[in-house]
């Protein structure tokens, strides 16, 4: 039976992580932003804790033991993720746990491979994971990467370069914590993307070098790491899934699959940006004494009122269809094709919508005084990674058309 | 708790108008435009279903069941996905049921309901727009006032739907607040009452199928107890939200409807060697269709949902409406430029959809979910 209204548990959760969103993100968003590359610590430090106690947020345990039922996780979560992100999107994603990489041994990991790297998220420090993908040469078409790994005895050798990871260098600098990172290789270029496999690299582990983090337009209290693999040498055990290679891209297809359960998280981080700034421009008209008028003639609406009821409707939109795809998944139902439509909305919506708001507010939209125009800056991430607007589209054609890959590109 | 998935009766009731649509609606959709009338036999098969029947109170001869605006979208969505005149025609009937069922004194039901219940097709409709640009449903020009213990209803009206069959109307007019100001109320008026005047039938560009004219109210006196839910402005929002969530889930049909088509005929059509479809320019377009049907309907269901659970919905009615009306010309218009000249020519029917879907943005009371 149809119904959006949240559970009583996950509106307490949203509840609780918006308190915290409010009073330990938004003081520091500004702070960390101008200083880019600075560690958030106390921030982090407090969210290990928190989410080792009450097992809210998305940095919750994920080894099979935590209190979150299972039931919803994945909603959850994409509840979860928006609230946070409301607070600041950069922080939300400097936040220490399973993150990516994490969610890659969770959906595919062997027991052994759950205990040895999922554990460590009991730790009493903060541990990140990264998920390695993007190369100079492969972004979008991660079919084409370049790292190879190679079987020598007892272990593969990795060898290449990876970009733009995402808390690449907390996951992998052992200095920084006892994280890893999931890379993808190729272990038989001529097999095109059935040869690709992703393996579990310890940080610290010699050949894997961070060898800079990016100045980025948004996002910047979270690392984005360029990774060096020289020779890398990884335990055979350390593959995720099989390490034959099929016939067919079956198995590339499963490594693809991660995405329908990251795209919703990606969606519910955008809105919870451009609700941001939607709830400011709401504050600010308020002030103003601006009302907007829900049920008035079309015809007598002001041209604010229209982009408000914009903004807020396409959100809304975008929210929906974030939520019905992470609810689908809870169901176990396949949500390939609705993954990609939240995804692609949201990062769209987002852009959208941040920019409007700039536009609204005029010089206080443009000023560094307030966060409107950083949130601008942090929405259009949203647009581009874990899929880009376009890659999304192209998925959601694909499916819409019964096509495979080799008949639409 | 959070669901996506409609629940089973509202599933077999959406199978049966999905085949309906398919079956009956769809086949005729050109022929009905073209000749300005919908087939007496397709609205007598029509009738049959018991879309108008059902949520009248078995007291008053139908079958009972509980009004769900929610039920209401699914059904205005799939007949609007057949077409939306002949969708627009068949659930006419309710723009007066659904408001007799919610808000009229039982005397007033036991009067007008049992009509509905009979075997052969009955009209009925309602009257909200006015002849202006700047028509507000939300103060309406047409003038009620208290006489006694009557009330006069004086006012100009335009696309009323089955204006010169409808035996009864509900007419959307302003009851003055003392302050200069109106609020609107639906006062039900028999066509036959002094003063009121149907006019002959409008022309339009699209819903050529649906007989819609204006009317003219002067002096009209009507009982007391015809204005419905007096005074209950809570009311009255709900009966716009109705009429806001009916018009977005046939928005959401038709858009439906234009996206399905102009799929179909990218798979087909083919140019340098493959599929249209094949070329991204056309692929996006039609990736971009599909993503926005399913957040206008997710957008027209929360109202829906928030309307059966007797909330304040008038925001998400409101917005819904605004966002499916934006949307479906959109799509009816990509729609039709993946057809290119084809769609230009009236052998297909994106054309059709393209005029049906302009009229979105603009018409408010000709559906109720």
């Amino acid at each position: 039976m149809i119904d959006f209204e949240l559970s009583p548990e996950i509106a307490a959760m949203r509840d609780q992580l918006h308190m915290l969103a409010e009073h330990a993100m938004r003081p520091i968003a500004r702070e960390y932003d101008e200083r880019e590359h600075e560690k958030p610590w106390d921030f982090i430090n407090m969210m290990w804790q928190l989410s080792k106690s009450s097992g809210i947020g998305p940095g919750a345990a994920k080894d099979g033991k935590d209190k979150a039922p299972e039931r919803d996780r994945n909603l959850r979560t994409v509840v979860a993720v928006e609230e946070l992100s409301w607070g600041d999107a950069g922080l939300y994603l400097s936040i220490p746990g399973p993150g990516l990489g994490g969610a890659a041994v969770m959906a595919v990991g062997t027991p052994d491979q759950k205990q040895r790297f999922l554990s460590r998220f009991k730790d009493d420090k903060p541990v990140w994971s990264a998920m390695a993908i993007t190369e100079p040469g492969a972004g979008s078409d991660s079919a084409a990467i370049q790292t190879t790994a190679v079987r020598d005895g007892d272990h593969w050798v990795l060898n290449g370069t990876k970009i733009f990871c995402t808390s690449g260098l907390m996951a992998g600098d052992a200095t920084k914590s006892n994280g890893f990172v999931v890379v993808w290789a190729t272990i038989d270029r001529s097999a095109g993307r059935a040869g690709i496999k992703s393996f579990i690299v310890d940080a610290g582990t010699p050949g894997m070098t961070v060898a800079k983090c990016e100045d980025k337009l948004g996002i910047r209290a979270s690392d984005t790491a360029t990774l060096i693999f020289e020779d890398c040498r990884v335990p055979l055990d350390n593959i995720l899934g099989s390490p034959e290679v099929p016939k067919t891209s079956e198995g590339f297809k499963g490594v693809m699959a991660t995405f329908d359960a990251t795209r919703p998280i990606v969606a519910a981080s955008a809105i919870g940006v451009g609700r941001a700034a939607l709830d400011f421009v709401r504050d600010e008209l308020k002030k103003q004494g601006v009302e907007i008028r829900y049920g008035v003639g079309p015809r007598k609406l002001t041209a604010i009122e229209r982009d408000f009821m914009d903004m807020e409707t396409q959100l809304q939109a975008a929210r929906l269809l974030t939520w019905r795809a992470a609810w689908m998944m809870d169901q176990g139902q396949k949500n390939n094709l609705e993954a990609s439509m939240a995804k692609a909305k949201a990062g769209l919506v987002v852009t959208q919508v941040t920019q409007k708001a700039v536009e609204m507010l005029g010089p206080l939209g443009y000023s560094r005084e307030l966060l409107l125009e950083k949130w601008m800056r942090d929405a259009k991430i949203n647009d581009i990674f874990e899929g880009t607007q376009q890659i999304n589209m192209m998925i959601i054609a694909r499916r819409i058309l019964g096509y495979s890959s080799k008949e639409l590109s | 708790m959070i669901n996506f998935e409609l629940d089973e009766e509202q599933k077999l009731i959406r199978e049966t108008v999905i085949g309906f649509a398919r079956d009956e609606i769809r086949p005729y959709a050109r022929e009905a435009d073209e000749k300005g009338a919908v087939p007496a036999s397709l609205l007598q098969r029509g009738w049959e279903l018991g879309l108008v029947q059902g949520i009248i109170p078995e007291e008053y001869g139908g079958s009972g069941s509980e009004h769900s605006a929610l039920t209401g979208a699914v059904i205005a969505e799939e007949l609007a996905y057949g077409d939306l005149a002949i969708a627009m025609h068949l659930l006419a009937p309710r723009l007066l049921t659904v408001p007799l069922v919610e808000f009229a004194s039982s005397a007033l039901k036991r009067s007008l309901l049992p009509a509905f219940c009979g075997d052969v097709f009955e009209a009925g409709t309602a009257a909200v727009m006015e002849p202006r640009f700047d028509f507000d449903s939300s103060a309406p020009a047409t003038v009620l006032r208290r006489d006694g213990d009557e009330y006069v209803v004086s006012g100009a009206k335009c696309y009323v739907p089955l204006g010169s069959q409808a035996k009864h109307i509900v007419v959307l007019a302003g009851l003055a607040n003392g302050d200069g100001t109106v609020h609107p109320q639906a006062v039900v008026v028999a066509r036959d009452t002094p003063g009121l005047r149907v006019g002959g039938r409008e022309k339009s560009m699209g819903l050529k199928a649906l007989e819609t004219t204006s009317l003219e109210l002067d002096a009209c006196r009507v009982p007391r107890d015809h204005v419905l839910a007096a005074g209950d402005e809570r009311a009255m929002r709900r009966l716009a939200d109705l009429w806001h969530v009916g018009l977005g889930a046939m928005a959401v049909g038709v858009a439906r409807a234009a996206y399905d088509y102009a799929r179909e005929y990218a798979k087909e059509r083919r140019a340098f060697g493959q599929a249209i479809a094949q070329k991204q320019a056309i692929a996006f377009m039609l990736a971009e269709m599909a993503m926005e049907v399913d957040a206008m309907r997710l957008l027209v269901w929360e109202a829906a949902w928030k309307l059966d659970r007797h909330e304040d919905a008038t925001r998400e009615a409101y917005l819904s409406k605004r966002y499916a009306s934006d949307m479906v010309l959109r799509i009816a218009d990509n729609a039709l430029q993946v057809l290119g000249g084809h769609g230009y020519i009236r052998d297909h029917l994106v054309e059709l959809f393209l005029r049906n879907a302009r009229g979105f943005a603009t018409l408010e009371g000709l559906a109720i979910a």
